[in-house]
């Protein structure tokens, strides 16, 4: 088929996933024209595995796209069809928002945004080459032989590239849920030279809702006040629906047992490195075989359909099995299987081949995002899709790339994470993995991150007022607390008695009256009423940063110390063979990560402190030029 | 780069009378103030630059008097590093020394690496390249050594406790983390505060402990607690007198408190022994015979290395058979001594009554096997991988620096708990201690922590 030229862009973005989604309308709203390419249109911003959105690290990272000015968190307000708090109890750093998603209108939602997005086009193509001249990327060729030219690609392929969908022994070249995969793409990519890896992942079989006996299962309600994801939305779903929980039976697990011969996993069929979080059924009944039980969650896909998500039941095993399986769940006895459960295999790039900007090494202008990056979670690839397509679009703009620190946000840490240690499984975020969590909240994401965004243009000027009016009062109403003293009157004390407090013997501060535990900010403001009327997140805004201002204060000493680290740059024409004193393994991975900071080459394993300071001294030395010779 | 207060010893150990240590950094002389008593209540901070203070450290804890000693005041920049600097000049000798360097530890000094003072001269414009190269040697030559000493050196059980309380915090951190990421799960017992407080107190109590013996000298500080026993004249006192002159006693005579006992201090090879009763040996009488049988017992119960001294010209007594079967089972280095004598004794038998306990042959009157002597103290202690004597110390000194740490931020996690702190914030002090913890065994590989949760716990969708 003979090749033409079928237009010019700033940025071409190749797919429509989460990631795709998010990097498209990023780069078109910062004002490089921009070009979506998607295998399918009807598959835009596709959940092809669970129906929810957020969790705990997930659903921070939510926030931090809607205060980046990212779709993600106004498109779930808009769709979902239940929301819950988690962790309310466990303290405000690791509090999460959780949604279930209408599948169906999350995707023709978030279509609809790209639709109407101004400097944005939308094109159903199969990408199958990139174009690429004195390693920069000049533009892709699809498979009618279309060719277009461009400043600066992004790659969002999820698990498209050279995937395979496998069940029992049954194996075939697919994207998800049976779509067309990205083979020639995947080809081209290995080409140019990137290390690509294999991995896998899994989905459960989803039933038809009326043949389920809800009876005997336990009922997963929302919460019954308004939650919201954007710090925009004011219209909130209260009508909610449900989820469902039951469990494994004994014949659940014998059935495994007795089929285990038959599945891919164990055969031997599968190569792909699956991840840990989140295991087969299978895999949870061999590797914990003294669990009685196991959790089944059953979750509705949307409000306009019977299809339920089979949630705790992910597996490769044959269909036949599935189907005894189904009907071994209480509940499930009748259960009409609409899909079954299969494992994916897929092409993903070793991300240390990554700058923190998410651009490639290797290819200049060449950005990947999402699952291709090793990662897994709809949250994490629209993070990840929100940076690169923002860092492809300054690019293009000649304006100072973005790179979230670990102390700014989840999203930070999820990236560094990648480019710098890699991973050997598909990654997904943990509270635990960031070692700031106390200050990346989901309370205080636009006041973390809001300000980067407006400075590029992707919040407006009248979120951006008023968001600089919530920041004001709530300094104003925090600087009030902290120097008003609370006299030990008699109606100061019956309200101390009312919620079980000890007496006060002196004058106390408001905020240090409001660090009690027994405390709340609404109690103290009526011992020192305000004159001003917060609203509840600024209330819990200040209720939080008084009552853990200990603790918040040692975390920000913490990144006070990594700030100086990250400030040590490191020159990227640094010759690591020329400096004698590092030993052989961290001068390797050194020469691999290329850290743009003392900060991020003291996080690579490997690298030890003699490593630093050795470094440190050829740095602070500016001899840097000689010898790179 | 970091630049909070450093110390370390800077003068070599073992030689000398007088040692010192050196503080360097923004916080030197705060902390120097904190411990320093001069006669007439001089604060550090209203001294002029450049000069000398006598006065006494004073252990603020214990409000303990730690040393007599001189202190050169110097602020930066006219410094070594060009920060303010803190020298303090004690009395030489490991006992001292190492009491000084642990308080400024404890009062908020970090212990410097190898090198630090010099690179921090270096990257404070003090020093040429050409200097800094050799630095930078160092960092790499001593860093290795350090790491090989810091294990080598590592008691066993101090190891073995360190890593069970690290497990014990670890899967606490896990249980809780588990209960955040995935809070739908019901198979995951809750982590609940009385339980958090539960482990927490134990760990506290187990750091305590440690402590403990650490300041009554059984992790090395102190020396090893060593015996020097035999029948009358088999050559105890020759014995004593060439470990001394061979390593110069680094202090004499410090009279037991408690009992009549004569402790004097040797560095045998990186070694610190703590000789007992040596004036019971000096008066040639048997430690058995000359404060009875249970005293003698409990000494040697608490001795951590035992010298049996046997004649070479005479055949084994029932005395020597009594006191092989009163060491049986400790740590035991047997001399054959006097072969310069025509040889009388046994050795098949002596093989026999030994077993695995290591043999040496001497002849003290000419100066012969007390290098072997020597090299078998070193080996039973650090397997021959130690060549020098500074390092032991210092990484001592840090290891209880450390155990400080780790109580500190496990009291903080307690406290947390008890007075309704959510659990996320308490989360914060026991990574902390585990943390800690594990700059002491060498261990702080922040993946373990997942590794952890997904072995433990079975998640996902």
């Amino acid at each position: 088929m003979p090749n033409f030229e079928a237009g010019k862009f700033d940025v071409i973005v190749v797919g429509a996933g989460h990631a795709g989604v998010e990097a498209a309308l990023a780069s078109a709203k910062i004002g490089a024209k921009t070009l979506v390419l998607t295998i399918n249109l009807d598959m835009i911003a596709f959940m092809p595995c669970n129906p929810s959105i957020g969790g705990p690290a997930k659903g921070i990272v939510v926030r931090e796209i809607d205060a980046l000015g990212g779709a993600m968190g106004k498109v779930i307000d808009k769709t979902h069809i239940q929301m819950r708090m988690l962790n309310t109890a466990k303290g405000p750093a690791v509090r999460a928002l959780r949604a279930q998603a209408d599948k169906v209108l999350y995707q023709n939602e978030m279509k609809k945004l790209l639709e109407e997005q101004e400097n944005l086009t939308i094109h159903q193509a199969v990408v199958e080459e990139l174009l690429v001249e004195d390693e920069k990327i000049i533009g892709l060729v699809t498979q009618v032989g279309a060719i277009y030219r461009a400043d600066a690609v992004v790659i969002t392929t999820g698990t498209f590239l050279r995937g395979e969908i496998i069940i029992g022994d049954l194996k075939y070249s697919s994207g998800p849920n049976n779509q067309q995969p990205s083979i020639k793409l995947a080809d081209s990519i290995r080409d140019l030279g990137f290390d690509l890896v294999r991995f896998k992942t899994g989905t459960p079989p989803r039933v038809n809702s009326k043949t389920v006996d809800y009876s005997k299962t336990e009922i997963q309600p929302g919460d019954d006040v308004p939650r919201a994801f954007s710090f925009e939305t004011t219209e909130f779903i209260m009508d909610q629906l449900p989820c469902w929980l039951t469990y494994t039976s004994g014949e659940t697990h014998q059935i495994i047992n007795d089929n285990l011969h038959l599945s891919p996993m164990y055969s031997g069929m599968i190569k792909g490195t699956g991840p840990r979080y989140c295991p087969s059924i299978e895999d949870k009944i061999v590797r914990f075989s003294d669990k009685p039980r196991h959790q089944i969650f059953l979750e509705p896909e949307g409000r306009n359909t019977r299809e339920v998500y089979v949630q705790g039941l992910s597996t490769s095993l044959p269909e036949h099995v599935q189907r005894q399986l189904l009907a071994s769940i209480p509940g499930l006895e009748n259960a009409e299987m609409m899909r079954a459960g299969y494992a994916i295999e897929y092409d993903a790039m070793v991300p240390t081949q990554l700058w923190p900007t998410l651009e490639t090494k290797k290819i200049k202008n060449l950005y990947t995002a999402g699952q291709i990056n090793g990662t897994s979670g709809y949250e994490e690839a629209a993070g990840q899709g929100l940076m690169a397509g923002i860092n492809a679009g300054l690019r293009v703009l000649n304006k100072e790339e973005i790179v979230l620190s670990r102390s700014d946000a989840y999203i930070g840490v999820l990236i560094d994470d990648l480019v710098t240690k890699g991973t050997n499984e598909p990654y997904r975020l943990l509270t635990s993995r960031a070692e700031y969590r106390l200050l990346l909240r989901h309370d205080n994401a636009d006041l973390r991150l809001l300000e980067k965004a407006y400075k590029i243009g992707l919040v407006s000027q009248a979120r951006y007022e008023k968001f600089l009016e919530k920041k004001s009062r709530i300094e104003v109403e925090l600087k009030r607390l902290r120097s008003l003293m609370i006299k030990p009157n008699e109606v100061t004390q019956a309200l101390i008695r009312s919620v079980e407090g000890s007496e006060l013997k002196d004058g106390i501060r408001a905020a240090d009256l409001l660090k009690r535990t027994e405390m709340n900010y609404d109690l103290v403001a009526q011992l020192a009423p305000s004159e001003i009327e917060l609203t509840i997140e600024e209330k819990e805004q200040i209720e939080i940063q008084v009552k853990y201002e200990g603790y918040i204060e040692k975390s920000l000493q913490q990144v006070e110390k990594l700030k100086k680290m990250e400030d040590k740059k490191i020159p990227d024409k640094i010759d690591y063979d020329a400096i004698s004193g590092l030993a052989t393994e961290a001068r390797q991975k050194l020469k691999l990560v290329r850290p743009l900071s003392i900060a991020q080459a003291t996080r690579i394993s490997g690298v030890n402190p003699a490593d630093v300071s050795i470094l440190l001294i050829y740095i602070e030395q500016g001899k840097i030029a000689k010898i790179t010779g | 780069m970091e630049f909070d207060t450093i110390a370390a010893i800077s003068t070599p150990l073992g030689e000398g009378a007088i040692a010192i240590v050196r503080l360097s950094g923004s916080n030197a002389i705060s902390i120097a103030n904190q411990i320093f008593h001069s006669p007439n209540g001089k604060n550090l901070f209203n001294q002029a630059s450049h000069t000398i203070h006598y006065g006494h450290l004073v252990d603020s804890e214990t409000d303990e008097i730690v040393e007599e000693v001189m202190l050169s005041l110097m602020k930066g920049p006219k410094t070594f590093t060009r920060e303010d600097v803190v020298e303090i000049n004690c009395h030489g000798g490991i006992v001292s020394v190492n009491r000084v360097l642990k308080l400024v530890l404890i009062n908020g000094a970090r212990l410097a690496e190898p090198g630090e003072f010099t690179k921090r001269a270096f990257l404070n414009g003090r020093i040429d390249l050409s200097q800094a190269e050799a630095v930078m040697d160092l960092i790499r030559a001593k860093t290795d050594k350090a790491m090989n000493v810091a294990l080598g050196q590592m008691d066993g059980r101090l190891s073995r406790l360190i890593k069970t309380l690290r497990q014990a915090l670890l899967e606490t951190i896990a249980q809780v983390e588990v209960n955040i990421d995935y809070p739908e799960y019901d198979d995951v017992e809750e982590m609940t505060i009385p339980l958090m407080i539960k482990n927490g107190m134990w760990v506290k109590e187990e750091i305590e402990k440690l402590l403990v013996t650490s300041s009554q000298g059984k992790i090395l500080r102190e020396g090893l607690s060593t015996a020097i026993i035999g029948r009358p004249n088999v050559g105890k006192s020759s014995l004593l007198n060439s470990l001394i002159q061979e390593n110069k006693a680094i202090v004499t005579d410090i009279a037991g408190t408690t009992r009549d006992i004569i402790e004097e201090y040797v560095n045998v090879r990186g070694v610190p022994l703590k000789l007992v009763d040596t004036a019971g040996i000096r008066e040639t009488e048997d430690i058995v015979e000359r404060i009875g049988v249970e005293k003698s017992r409990q000494v040697l119960k608490e001795a951590d290395l035992i010298l049996l001294v046997l004649n070479n010209a005479e055949k084994l007594t029932i005395e020597d058979r009594r006191l092989f079967e009163a060491i049986e089972g400790m740590d035991v280095i047997i001399i054959i001594n006097k072969t310069d004598l025509p040889t009388q004794i046994e050795l098949e038998e002596i093989k026999q009554l030994a077993g695995e306990k290591r043999i040496v042959t001497t002849s003290l009157l000419q100066e012969e096997g007390i290098d072997e002597l020597e090299e078998a103290i070193a080996s039973l202690f650090f397997e021959g991988t130690i060549e020098s004597s500074d390092i032991t110390y210092v990484s001592n000194a840090r290891h209880i620096s450390l155990l400080h740490l780790a109580k500190e931020t496990i009291t903080d996690a307690i406290e947390a708990a008890q007075t309704d702190v959510p659990v996320d914030m308490i989360q914060i002090d026991v990574t902390r201690t585990w943390e800690i913890l594990g700059e002491i065994v060498g261990d702080t590989v922040e993946e373990s922590l997942l590794d952890q949760l997904f072995s433990q716990f079975c998640l996902g969708k």
